[in-house]
């Protein structure tokens, strides 16, 4: 939803700390997602994912979520899905070339990062190029296989 | 600028020590000499007389020429092939890939290939967005971006290989350029991320039209820093 989504990017950086601890609970939970089956557990988690990510940020659900890196903005939803900074169409009021009733998801990110600490500096890695395949699935899941050595 | 090793203006030269590309264009600009280039607006047409008779305008003016690919997201004779003429005669083309209307796959084929035609320069874009040109019901492609589509040439040209890892045997001698526009916003961010394009491979920069000087001088001090 547009109003929520400009909402979570205001609070980016509760939404930040909020996640760091999230994740940290689904990481030390890795046992018990084990024991279930990752496998198993992939379509009820990506449903409660695109549920909870969808509301929040009109997340798309690309699979490989980089909200942390972009100022809680999702960058899927620029019609150029752009990963690594705005285009140079950006409008003079901030919105975007392609769709003039939307503020740019980039300026968003600007500005959601200025009130994340170190937020700045995450903006500035690069982004790798998408993994199409990763479409639709859950990216906690991965996040936790990746942050215990587990390949996914 | 004249080089002694050059016979033919645009014609392939030895790459000098440091240098990424057989061009002129690189040349020139590593020389720290002031360098001119042009846009060619590519004809709605299937005669090649009128990519030359466009070209010919500028003679003895300018150090390479830009192909455009689809600029505005219009419909033209395509940027490889305009390059393709180009060299074919002896002009420095720098050939213009966009994001917009090829995959990952499409792109990689055509880095080879243009540097199979002689092309030296390339300028990575994003691409407009299909809604402003005259197709706004075609699908708009955005595979890569133009930080990853700079990447993807500088890992073709520099690793040798494909985004897959599968090796080429002959590696695109290219000079990567990308562009900025540093009158849109967030301005603040601007600079920020011409750093960005220079870390993901850019060597050249190309800017749109500047016509707001001290918004430009302020934007050059940022880069600077």
């Amino acid at each position: 939803m547009y109003a929520l989504r400009n909402w979570s990017v205001r609070h980016a950086r509760g939404m930040n700390a909020f996640y760091r601890g999230f994740e940290a609970v689904l990481v030390a939970l890795h046992p018990l997602w084990k024991l279930i089956g990752y496998r198993r557990l992939e379509r009820p988690v990506a449903a409660i994912e695109r549920g909870v990510k969808g509301l929040l940020f009109d997340c798309r659900m690309c699979g490989q979520c980089i909200l942390s890196s972009t100022g809680m903005s999702c960058p899927m939803n620029c019609p150029k899905n752009l990963r690594n900074g705005p285009c140079g169409g950006v409008r003079s009021n901030g919105h975007c070339e392609v769709r003039p009733e939307m503020k740019c998801v980039w300026v968003q990110a600007v500005a959601g990062a200025a009130r994340i600490p170190g937020g700045r500096d995450a903006l500035e890695s690069v982004q790798v190029a998408i993994d199409r395949r990763l479409q639709g699935k859950s990216s906690w899941l991965r996040v936790v296989r990746q942050r215990v050595g587990e390949s996914t | 600028m004249i080089f002694e090793d050059e016979p033919v203006p645009g014609y392939p030269l030895p790459i000098r020590p440091g240098h990424t590309s057989p061009g002129r264009f690189e040349r020139v600009l590593r020389a720290g000499q002031f360098a001119v280039t042009t846009e060619l607006d590519p004809p709605d047409s299937a005669d090649p007389e009128e990519v030359y008779r466009r070209a010919h305008v500028f003679d003895g003016f300018v150090d390479a020429i830009n192909a455009t690919d689809g600029s505005g997201a219009n419909c033209h004779m395509s940027s490889m092939a305009v390059c393709a003429l180009l060299t074919r005669v002896g002009y420095a083309p720098v050939m213009q890939i966009s994001c917009r209307d090829k995959n990952r796959i499409a792109i990689q084929g055509d880095i080879l290939g243009g540097a199979a035609m002689g092309v030296c320069n390339l300028l990575c874009l994003t691409g407009d967005g299909v809604q402003a040109g005259d197709h706004p019901q075609a699908l708009p492609v955005f595979d890569l971006d133009c930080m990853t589509l700079l990447e993807t040439a500088r890992v073709l040209r520099d690793e040798h290989r494909f985004l897959s890892g599968r090796k080429i045997t002959s590696a695109p001698r290219v000079l990567l350029g990308a562009a900025e526009n540093p009158f849109a916003k967030p301005i603040e961010w601007r600079a920020q991320r011409l750093a960005k394009k220079v870390a993901a491979g850019a060597q050249f920069i190309q800017t749109q039209w500047c016509y707001d000087v001290p918004l430009l001088r302020s934007f050059m001090a940022q880069v600077e820093e």
